[in-house]
């Protein structure tokens, strides 16, 4: 893992202070609502509907215990004992005063851990795999490049107040686990033929009112022009994205408007002038950074064996471990989506628990999926049965992972001003309904994904069932989407037709199901058969 | 009109600043203000005759004029680079960074207020117009 050294821990002690100060401007009345609220927002401080949030950047999605247990600290000390695992790999806490901000960001300091731009106009934080540095079919470790990226774009001059947010990914395998091409950009580390790495970028992607799929615009960039080049598809967006309306203000739209093509052309033209100004890092700070990426020491000999005796330990296992490049290891899931429960939330005690285990049984990592799950990713296989053990005794145990009851759902209505209506409970109603039918394991893979507005916090356009929540005429109206995927087989979800109320879309979930049990074919997961025969009959099965 | 903080030894240039527009149709203007819409790369041609590039900020929050700034300054413009506007105390650290080396706000800002912006960053992370040296160049000095 990434440690600070004096610089890194300087300047996020200064950028406490600096918020101190901003606070304490605000409440003596020196700034108002308007200046201080993009300072708020590059420091996570977003105000819902109830009370101020705090979203927590995990950089890369990867954390240690100590911080772990420093999280569930900040939970139980100012907020109401449990907190929020996003899909962008951060952690949200929804009950926060504006007199405590400051403390809390001093409090994460001490453990290497900051809020910085996690909200407002500007590069947030970097997300990634969440198995990297564990995953068999990765070319490298992608979070040494994301680290660089956080670095870069740490309090970056001039793109501090860019026409939008801006969110970076990075990958370096074929498999897309981080939705790497509905970001902004979206890096995927490759290796040419002469067997040097590069960076793929596809810029111009993104969820919200109008998603879109990133177009590759250069296919490899040298590791050692990353940052400049970088910097070239900011500059760019920057000077040209729409600033006169905040719903076409995403890079994506300046991408689509531009044409891939000329946007491509501008941002080449950047880059040759940026090469002469010498803002690439050296490249003895990419091999400094790698040095904390390297594999920690794995057992040579560790056994494959597993005792699969009691059936709901070998359920967990097939459901949520993950093949590790390391013989007698494997990657292991932790579902934050209990049935009937709130998806990504875990309680202080549940957070402590995952650190410990996180010590004791895998190499004092813990990674956070933007499916809102937490991952363990260097388990030996003989340490299975006791950490399932501990797990399950903590209600944490749920073998889930994927399957229909996996489901990411934004905050909506609960706690967010901008939604139209609630997701947090047609997740819980959607998850208890196919466990208590028993379906959910016989229907494999399938990503449901619900967003309570047209921002698609929710992800309902890579689901491959989303949920979108509308206001009709004041009433809480759900719409249905079918064929979504975020990863490298990515694809936009489609509507099936008219909404549902809270009860009917429960229903119709199950009803699509029900058309995918009837016309699967061998193998094929529910996104498989719809794409091979399409939405009619999903549709004449929900309308008739 | 609040006070001009201006961070250069030189004459303050008292030229009236034209649009860019007026500036590229006249031989003899020195000084010109770029708008957010306006394209900086426009004067590159022109920079030996200016002595003052006023970019304006009519919102904080519309971050073009940064990129104009340090445009201007990776061209090798030397003149005095003004910021005006909505110019706020928060924003003065970055602005100096992107080349800015004069600041003329709507609103009379906080003296000591200034004073601790300029002074609140220890070290950068990245290289931009300013002449500091990027935590990662030190590391591997």
């Amino acid at each position: 893992m990434y440690k600070y050294d004096t610089y890194d821990q300087a300047m996020v002690d200064a950028r406490v202070e600096e918020f101190r100060d901003q606070a304490r401007r605000r409440l003596e009345g020196k700034l108002t609502e308007d200046q201080f609220k993009p300072l708020r927002l590059m420091n996570g401080l977003y105000l819902q509907l109830h009370a101020y949030m705090l979203r927590v950047a995990i950089p890369y999605g990867t954390l240690d215990s100590r911080q772990m247990h420093a999280l569930a600290d900040i939970a139980d000390k100012y907020d109401r004992g449990y907190g929020h695992f996003t899909t962008r790999q951060n952690i949200q806490y929804n009950w926060i005063r504006l007199e405590d901000a400051a403390d809390i960001l001093a409090d994460l300091a001490k453990v290497e851990m900051h809020a910085i731009q996690t909200s407002g106009n500007c590069i947030r934080n970097i997300s990634s795999d969440h198995f990297a540095g564990a995953a068999a079919d990765e070319v490298v470790d992608p979070r040494p490049y994301a680290e660089l990226l956080r670095q870069w774009s740490s309090f970056h001059p001039e793109f501090s107040y860019l026409p939008r947010k801006f969110k970076i990914a990075v990958i370096a395998s074929d498999t897309d686990r981080a939705a790497m091409r509905l970001h902004d950009i979206g890096i995927q580390i490759v290796q040419n033929d002469a067997g040097e790495l590069g960076a793929a970028f596809y810029v111009g992607g993104g969820m919200g009112r109008t998603p879109m799929i990133a177009p590759c615009i250069n296919d490899f960039v040298p590791l050692d022009r990353l940052v400049t080049y970088a910097e070239a598809c900011l500059r760019v967006y920057n000077r040209y994205g729409r600033r006169d309306n905040k719903y076409k203000a995403r890079i994506k739209i300046l991408v689509h408007e531009l044409g891939a093509e000329e946007y491509t052309r501008q941002v080449e033209e950047e880059f040759a002038h940026l090469l002469e100004q010498g803002v690439e890092p050296p490249f003895a700070e990419l091999e400094r950074i790698r040095t904390f990426f390297e594999d920690p020491l794995f057992e040579a000999d560790a056994s494959s064996d597993i005792d699969r005796s009691d059936p709901d330990f070998a359920l967990w296992v097939d459901r949520n471990t993950v093949a590790h490049k390391a013989n007698g290891y494997v990657s292991a899931v932790i579902s934050l989506k209990p049935v009937g429960g709130i998806p990504g939330d875990a309680t202080a005690e549940q957070m402590r628990l995952m650190a410990d285990l996180a010590k004791d049984y895998s190499f004092d990592e813990l990674r956070v999926m933007h499916t809102q799950n937490i991952v363990l990713p260097h388990v030996r296989k003989a340490d299975l049965h006791a950490l399932w053990t501990a797990l399950d005794e903590a209600g944490l145990g749920a073998p889930n992972l994927d399957t229909v009851e996996d489901i990411i759902a934004c905050p909506g209505l609960d706690y967010c001003s901008l939604a139209n209506a609630r997701s947090i409970p047609v997740a819980q109603r959607i998850s208890e309904r196919f466990a208590k039918t028993g379906k959910t394991e016989t229907l494999g893979q399938l990503k449901l994904k619900i967003s309570g507005c047209i921002n698609a916090c929710g992800h309902h356009h890579a689901g491959h069932i989303g949920i979108l929540g509308v206001d009709r005429k004041g009433v809480e109206n759900y719409q249905l989407l079918l064929g979504g995927s975020e990863a490298e087989d990515v694809s936009l979800a489609k509507i099936t037709g008219p909404g549902f109320d809270e009860h009917g879309i429960v229903d119709a979930v199950e009803t699509v199901t029900t058309v995918y049990e009837r016309e699967r074919e061998d193998g094929e997961r529910f996104l498989d058969t719809y794409r091979r025969i399409g939405m009619n009959p999903f549709k004449e099965a929900l309308y008739g | 009109m609040a006070e001009l903080l201006r961070y250069r030894d030189d004459e303050t240039v008292d030229h009236p600043a034209v649009t860019v527009d007026a500036f590229l149709d006249q031989s003899n203007a020195s000084a010109v203000r770029i708008e957010p819409g306006d394209d900086a790369r426009d004067l590159l041609p022109h920079l030996e005759r200016l002595a003052l590039v006023e970019v304006n900020f009519p919102a904080f929050g519309d971050g073009r004029g940064y990129s104009s700034a340090r445009i201007l300054r990776e061209a090798g413009y030397d003149g005095e680079l003004r910021a005006v506007g909505d110019v706020l105390v928060d924003q003065l650290a970055y602005m100096r960074r992107c080349g800015f080396d004069a600041f003329e706000p709507d609103q009379q800002l906080n003296k000591d207020d200034v004073e601790a912006a300029f002074e609140r960053w220890p070290e950068v992370y990245q290289s931009a117009a300013d002449d500091r040296t990027p935590i990662w160049t030190k590391r591997h000095a």
